[in-house]
C-alpha cells in the first residue's frame, strides 16, 4: 500500500477556496471541525501537504484552540457558558439535567455519537439567561422547559437550522443610552469627514478628541494611529479586536449587532488615516451567530461605495475588510497572540516591542483596537471632537459601555460618561444588597463596598467594560475559584509563571475554600501571585492572580472563616488517600485510618 | 561602525552593541545571568523567565529586553534570586526530575541553575504528571517526563536542521512537545542523532542511547564548578561527545 494521502473533497475545495494559505490554517481548521466535530487525521495530512507545513505544526495549532478537537464529538455539541454569572443563574443544574436526561457524563460524547454535553468560558451572554452553545451556535434563555425539549430536539435527531427560532434570539438589552448609543452615524459620514480634513487633519482631530484604548489597556488610540502611520512599510494592516473573551464582557457583541456599520466605518477611517488596503475583523468563536449578519453589512458596505476599491469614488482609497473567527481561546484578545491566530498559528503573545504597530500582522505596520474604540472613532470623525470631549472626565473622555451581569434587576448594557460612580451603576440596574463589584472580568478588580464611591475611568477604576454584581447572599469563593480555573484553562502555557503558577494557585484556591488551608497556604498564594504578576510573559500572566489576591486582601474575614487551624496541612487528605488501601485489603478499623 | 553603549549591572558598567539584549551584553562581559530556553545561537524566546532581571525598577527577561544606554540592571539581588528559585521549583514540580535516577544528573543546566540559586527542595505540590518515554528512535530516547518546554529542541530544528521535527501542541498546563511523524514516534521521523537539536536540550529529556554514565558522577560537567562558570551545557556538547 502507497501512503497516499485520501483526499477529501470537502478539504480538497476548502484547500482551493483558501488559496492553500497556511495563513488561513485557523480558518480551514474551524470549517472542518464544524463539518466533521472533529479534525480527522486526513484531513491534518492533506492540510500539511497541500499547505506546505508540518502534520506536528497543525496537530500544534488544533491542540490549542479549545473549540478543535482530535476525536469525534458528538453530532450535536452542546457547550454551557461556564462564567460565574452562569453558575448564578442555573447553568450548572441544568447542564447536569441536560447531561442525566440525554445519558451522557460531561465532555464525553455519547455511544452512539449523538452528542456531547460539555461545559466552556463565558460566551458573552451573560444578560441572556442560560446560554449555549450548540454546533458553534448560540442558544439563550435556556431553562426547564427549553432543557426538556432540547433533549427531545438531539433525540430526534432535528438539525440545528430546524430548531425553533426563538431559541436563538439575542436581545441587546441596552438599558441606558448615552451620546454614543444615541447618535446613528456609520453611513459614510466618517468618511466623508476624512476626505474633507485629510488624513493628518482627522488624526489631530482623534488626538484631541483624547479617545484611550476600550480594550482595557487605555493607550491614546491617535498615537498609535500616528506610529502605525509612521512606520514605512509595503504594506499597513488594520485589526478590529472581536475576540470579547473578558469573563462578563458582551458589549461588542451588542456594538457588532446593531452598530456594526459604525464598527466597519471606524476601521476604514483608520485605514485611511494610516494607509492600509486590508482590514480583518478577529470574531471570538463564540459569536458565530454574527458572521453571517456581518458578512452581509460588509457586501451593503461595498455596494454603497463605503468599502472596497475607489471608496467615495476616490481613486486610490482601497479598502476591504475580512472576518475571521476564532477558536476557543481567550488569550486571543491580547494584540499579539491575536495577530498569531490570524496568521494561522498557535496564539502565544509575541515579545514585545517590537509592537503591532511597526511589527504586526504579517510583521507589517498594524493598528489593532477594540470594537468600541474604533466605533467611538467613527463617531468622533463624524460628529466632532468637542462632542466627544463634553463627556466624561479630563483623562478619560466620551463614555464607557458596561456590561451588567450578576445579582440585579435589570442585567443588560449602560453606556455612561466616564467618571460615573460604582453605585451609580448599581442602583441604575436595581442591585442591592451589593457585597462585591468584580470589575473589568476576571482579569480586573473585585470592588469592596467601602470603594463603591470610587469613579469608573482610567484613572481610577479603570474597566474593559465588565461590571459583575455579587449579593450578600454569594459565596465570593464561587467566584474566585471560577476565575482560578478559568485562567488554568487559558493560559497559553508558553512562560513557567502563568502555566505553573496559576494551577498552583488554583489547587490552593481550592484547599482554602474547602477549609483546609493554613496561613503559610495563604503566604504561598501570596507569593505565587506577585511572582506571576512580576515575572509573566503577558498580560494573562499579570493579572491571572488579581481575583484571588483580591479575595485575600479586602475580604480578610472571609479568608480567617475558612483557614484550618493548624500552621501546615497537606496538599492532600491523607485519611482520603487510604480509601483505596482500605478497600482492596478490606479493612476499616480505626488503625487503617489516620485522623 | 556598530553603536555601543553602556548598561549597568549589579553596579558594573558594561558595554553593549547595537542589537544586544541585556542578557547578550551581560555573558560577553562576564556576568552570569541564569538562563534555561535562552541560548545564543536562537532566537530570543523569553518563555523560562528564570533570566529576569530587574531593569530601571520594573522586572522584564534579560533574554528579551534589548540593552539601551543608561539601563541600571539588577540581577543578583536576593529577591530575584528568590523568584528565579521559585520559577526553578515550578519547573521540577511540573514534571518529573527525579536527579537521582537521571542520566543526565550532573551535566544538567536545570539542576545546575538550582544549585546557583540555592534551592534545596522544590518546595510546591508535585503534580507528577503521567507521561510517556519514546525509545522508538535507534540512537537518541526523549523522556517527556524531564521535558520543560523551553522549546530549544524545535527552535534547532527549525532554523539549523530545517527538518521541523518538533513542535508544542496542547495549551496551558496540558502544553507538550510533539513530533512530527506519522505515528507521533521519532523513530518514525527523520531525526538524526547528528541533528543540531540533539545537542541543545538543557535537561535529560533528549538523551544519546548507548552511553550511559560513560562520564562517572563526580566527574561531570557542572560537578566540580558552577554553572556561573561552565555555561550552558550545549555550549559543551562537544566536549561530551
Amino acid at each position: 500500500m502507497s501512503a497516499q494521502i485520501n483526499s477529501d473533497n470537502f478539504v480538497t475545495d476548502l484547500l482551493t477556496a483558501n488559496n492553500q494559505d497556511p495563513g488561513r490554517l485557523l480558518q480551514c481548521l474551524h470549517a472542518i471541525q464544524y463539518r466533521y466535530s472533529y479534525i480527522p487525521k486526513h484531513a491534518i495530512d492533506q492540510l500539511a501537504s497541500a499547505m506546505q507545513l508540518t502534520q506536528a505544526h497543525i496537530e500544534g495549532v488544533v491542540g490549542f484552540y479549545a473549540f478543535l478537537h482530535t476525536t469525534p464529538r458528538g453530532q450535536f455539541d452542546i457547550l454551557f457558558s461556564d462564567n460565574i454569572t452562569d453558575y448564578m443563574l442555573g447553568s450548572r443544574e441544568l447542564m447536569r439535567w441536560l447531561c442525566d436526561r440525554l445519558g451522557v457524563e460531561p465532555g464525553v460524547p455519547r455511544s452512539d455519537g449523538r452528542v456531547t454535553v460539555d461545559a466552556t468560558p463565558c460566551t458573552g451572554m451573560c444578560d441572556q439567561g442560560v446560554s449555549i452553545l450548540v454546533n458553534g451556535i448560540t442558544v439563550t434563555q435556556v431553562d426547564d422547559r427549553r432543557v426538556v425539549i432540547i433533549a427531545d430536539l438531539v433525540e430526534k435527531n432535528v438539525p440545528v437550522a430546524h430548531w425553533p427560532a426563538e431559541f436563538f434570539t439575542v436581545q441587546d438589552h441596552i438599558f441606558r443610552r448615552d451620546r454614543m448609543l444615541f447618535s446613528d452615524t456609520g453611513k459614510g459620514e466618517a468618511l466623508h469627514a476624512l476626505h474633507e480634513k485629510g488624513a493628518d487633519g482627522m488624526l489631530d482631530d482623534i488626538e484631541k478628541s483624547g479617545l484611550r484604548g476600550r480594550g482595557g489597556a487605555g493607550f491614546f488610540t491617535a498615537l498609535k494611529w500616528r506610529f502605525c502611520k509612521q512606520a514605512e512599510a509595503d504594506a499597513h494592516y488594520v485589526i478590529c479586536n472581536a475576540d470579547e473573551g473578558e469573563p462578563g464582557t458582551f458589549k461588542d457583541r451588542v456594538l457588532l449587532t446593531s452598530h456594526s456599520n459604525c464598527v466597519f466605518e471606524g476601521m476604514t477611517l483608520c485605514a485611511g488615516i494610516i494607509g492600509a488596503k486590508q482590514g480583518y475583523l478577529y470574531l471570538r468563536g463564540e459569536y458565530l451567530y454574527l458572521r453571517e449578519q456581518l458578512e452581509q453589512i460588509l457586501a451593503q458596505r461595498r455596494e454603497k461605495g463605503l468599502l472596497g476599491k475607489n471608496i467615495l469614488g476616490r481613486d486610490g482609497f482601497d479598502f476591504d475588510i475580512e472576518i475571521h473567527i476564532g477558536a476557543g481561546a481567550y488569550i486571543c484578545g491580547e494584540e499579539s497572540a491575536l495577530i498569531e491566530s490570524l496568521e494561522g498559528k498557535r496564539g502565544i503573545p509575541r515579545i514585545r516591542p517590537p509592537f503591532p504597530v511597526t511589527h504586526g500582522y504579517r510583521n507589517k505596520p498594524t493598528v489593532v483596537n477594540n470594537v468600541e474604540t474604533f466605533t467611538a472613532a467613527a463617531k468622533i470623525a463624524s460628529l466632532g471632537v468637542d462632542w466627544f470631549r463634553d463627556m466624561g472626565t479630563t483623562q478619560s473622555t466620551g463614555t464607557r459601555l458596561l456590561s451588567v451581569s450578576g445579582d440585579c434587576a435589570r442585567p443588560g448594557i449602560y453606556e455612561y460618561p466616564f467618571g460615573i460612580t460604582v453605585q451609580q451603576v448599581l442602583d441604575d440596574c436595581g442591585a442591592t444588597d451589593t457585597q462585591a463589584v468584580q470589575m473589568a472580568g476576571a482579569a480586573g478588580s473585585m470592588i469592596p463596598p467601602q470603594d463603591f464611591g470610587r469613579a469608573i475611568a482610567f484613572e481610577d477604576v479603570a474597566t474593559g467594560g465588565s461590571f459583575m454584581i455579587f449579593n450578600q447572599q454569594r459565596d465570593l469563593y464561587e467566584m474566585v475559584l471560577n476565575f482560578a480555573r478559568f485562567f488554568v484553562h487559558e493560559s497559553c502555557g508558553f512562560c513557567t509563571p502563568c502555566r505553573v503558577g496559576g494551577s498552583l494557585l488554583k489547587d490552593l484556591v481550592e484547599k482554602l475554600y474547602h477549609c483546609r488551608a493554613s496561613r503559610y497556604d495563604v503566604e504561598q498564594m501570596k507569593n505565587i501571585g506577585a511572582l506571576m504578576q512580576r515575572s509573566s510573559h503577558c498580560g494573562l500572566g499579570t493579572t491571572a492572580p488579581n481575583p484571588v489576591l483580591d479575595l485575600l486582601n479586602h475580604f480578610p474575614g472571609l479568608v480567617e472563616q475558612h483557614l484550618s487551624h493548624d500552621s501546615y496541612e497537606p496538599a492532600f487528605d491523607v485519611d482520603a488517600s487510604l480509601q483505596q488501601a482500605r478497600q482492596i485489603t478490606g479493612r476499616d478499623d480505626e488503625g487503617a485510618h489516620i485522623r | 561602525m556598530t553603536q555601543t553603549g553602556m548598561i549597568k549591572i549589579d553596579g558594573r558598567t558594561i558595554t553593549f552593541e547595537q542589537g544586544d539584549t541585556i542578557i547578550d551584553a551581560a555573558l560577553r562581559a562576564g556576568e552570569y545571568i541564569p538562563h534555561l530556553c535562552h541560548n545564543p545561537e536562537f532566537h530570543p524566546h523569553g518563555s523560562c523567565r528564570v533570566c529576569i532581571v530587574e531593569v530601571n525598577g520594573r522586572q522584564a527577561s534579560a533574554c528579551t529586553l534589548q540593552a539601551a544606554d543608561g539601563m541600571e540592571v539588577i540581577n543578583k539581588s536576593e529577591s530575584i534570586m528568590e523568584e528565579r528559585r521559585n520559577l526553578l521549583q515550578m519547573l521540577f514540580v511540573e514534571g518529573n526530575h527525579i536527579c537521582p535516577g537521571c542520566e543526565k544528573s550532573g551535566a544538567c543546566q536545570l539542576q545546575a541553575v538550582a544549585y546557583f540559586t540555592n534551592m534545596l527542595s522544590p518546595h510546591y505540590t508535585h503534580f507528577f504528571p503521567r507521561r510517556t518515554l519514546d525509545a522508538s528512535h535507534p540512537d537518541t530516547v526523549i523522556d517527556f517526563d524531564r521535558c520543560i518546554l523551553c522549546e530549544l529542541c524545535v527552535r534547532a530544528s527549525h532554523d539549523v536542521d530545517h527538518k521541523n521535527v518538533f513542535a508544542i501542541s496542547g495549551r496551558g498546563i496540558n502544553s507538550h512537545l510533539v513530533i512530527n511523524s506519522p505515528s507521533g514516534k521519532l523513530g518514525d521521523s527523520d531525526f538524526a542523532a547528528s541533528d543540531k537539536a540533539a545537542h541543545v536540550c538543557p535537561v535529560g529529556a533528549i538523551l544519546p542511547k548507548h552511553r550511559g554514565y560513560d562520564q562517572p558522577i563526580g566527574r561531570r560537567l557542572y560537578d566540580k564548578q558552577p554553572v556561573s562558570i561552565v555555561g550552558d551545557v550545549a555550549a559543551h556538547e562537544q566536549d561530551e561527545s
